[in-house]
């Protein structure tokens, strides 16, 4: 465990700059320890009292934005969520995700995961164009047939499930939990209709069939969005339909407003529009 | 979009191993991965004894007195126990991967529980079961015979 007392802590940096190094390189900084702190706050320490030239990328500071997976003590996870408290060891080890490409130092290419998303049609399919542009109702969903999707709608794009799972670590060609799971978000929409479509893809080498249920994906995904799950559940829906067994999902409808009704005299009337 | 030309930082095999911090499913991944590899190296050598029945009957005596020592044996033994281990997490992977035992989506909430959890003692019995057979065969293959 680190020393909670200290009043310093080591960090080792996994540094790579295009322009001058042929290969990554460690380096070591020591910092003042602060209580509270999180390994972003280290890495930002570092770089206003350090080496200004460290490179990461973060932005909301609060496990939200999915921009500061890293590889921290060997585990993908975000830099903004943990704590230097809670890691279990003396030297915070500090490393970009693998199984990307490192662009520079803490900075992984990760446009083939958004590659992959992006193949895989991650929002809802239908046949009602004019309806999406211009809706003129809300399309139905019953808080049964949103618990199907929500948990997989979590997903803040860090990578961490990319950079923990096996099948991706030697299989470029297969699409990772993060696509996976987002394309199980929307088979699994009530509101959608692009099964099909997503289908082309998913029956293919890029779809869910190379996983093997490591878990890694779930183990590390610092949102609970349980990637391994959804993956498990694309499996079956592919199967199911494969056997002519798959009920065939009618995009929901838009709902229809109530049309007459008198106003209980104990609701307000709403403001007036101001645009 | 722009393109950069990275450093390759892809884990390789490497990550089929994963550090010492990893959970069980991915051991069993990995196990399951080595020993359907040791399968399918019995099977060709399977194939090249059985071929020697082609050459003649000294041939085919020449092999099973080769494959016969006690190193083999230990090592039949050993295929025998992969068999197990890789049967039984088998069935487990055909349940959970055709959604059985993994849990319905459910709002996460920290500390979160995931699928993994939800099929953990699906996992273990899988594990008793090829321990079970693993031990079976090693009485009637090392002990009875
Ligand atoms: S599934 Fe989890 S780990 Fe993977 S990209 Fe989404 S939030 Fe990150
Ligand atoms: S469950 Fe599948 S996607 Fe997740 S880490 Fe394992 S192999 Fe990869
Ligand atoms: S900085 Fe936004 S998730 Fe860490």
């Amino acid at each position: 465990m680190s020393d909670a007392t200290a009043k310093e802590i080591l960090y080792r940096i996994r540094r790579f700059e295009p322009t001058r190094d042929r290969a990554p390189r460690w380096q070591a900084f020591t910092i003042p320890r602060v209580p509270g702190m999180t390994v972003l706050d280290g890495l930002w320490t570092i770089k206003q009292t350090q080496d200004a030239s460290l490179a990461w990328r973060s932005s909301c500071r609060m496990g939200i934005c999915g921009s500061c997976g890293m590889l921290i003590n060997g585990r993908a996870r975000l830099a903004c969520n943990t704590q230097v408290s809670e890691i279990d060891a003396a030297v915070i080890v500090v490393a970009p995700l693998p199984n990307f490409d490192i662009i520079r130092d803490l900075v992984p290419d990760l446009s083939p995961m958004f590659d992959a998303h992006a193949a895989l049609m991650p929002y809802l399919i239908r046949d009602d164009a004019r309806e999406q542009e211009r809706p003129t109702g809300e399309f139905s969903q019953s808080p049964q047939e949103l618990e199907r999707y929500l948990q997989f709608s979590y997903c803040i794009k860090c990578g961490c499930c990319m950079a923990a799972c096996p099948t991706y670590a030697t299989d470029p060609v297969y699409s990772g939990p993060m696509p996976l799971a987002q394309a199980q978000r929307y088979n699994a929409d009530g509101r959608d209709g692009g099964f099909l479509r997503r289908r082309a893809v998913l029956g293919g080498e890029r779809g869910p069939w190379r996983c093997h249920f490591a878990g890694e994906c779930s183990r590390v995904c610092p949102k609970g969005v349980d990637p391994a799950k959804a993956i498990q559940l694309m499996k079956r829906d592919l199967v199911w339909d494969y056997i002519r067994l798959r009920k065939e999902q009618c995009p929901a409808a838009v709902m229809s407003k109530p049309k007459a009704g008198t106003r209980r005299p104990d609701i307000p009337e709403p403001p007036p529009r101001t645009v | 979009m722009l393109r950069v030309q990275g450093f390759p930082n892809r884990l390789g095999v490497r990550g089929w191993v994963g550090g010492g911090r990893w959970g069980m499913e991915r051991y069993l991944y990995t196990l399951h991965r080595l020993t359907g590899l040791g399968l399918l190296a019995y099977f060709l050598l399977h194939i090249v004894v059985t071929a020697s029945r082609a050459l003649g009957e000294g041939a085919w005596a020449r092999a099973m007195d080769t494959v016969s020592g006690g190193v083999f044996k230990v090592g039949e033994y050993l295929v025998f126990a992969a068999f197990a281990f890789h049967a039984a997490n088998g069935i487990r992977l055909v349940l959970v991967e055709l959604g059985f035992g993994v849990g319905r989506p459910i709002e996460p909430v920290y500390p979160y529980k995931t699928s993994l959890d939800a099929q953990r003692s699906l996992a273990i019995g899988a594990l008793a079961a090829g321990a079970a057979l693993a031990i079976l065969g090693a009485v009637e293959l090392l002990v009875l015979r």
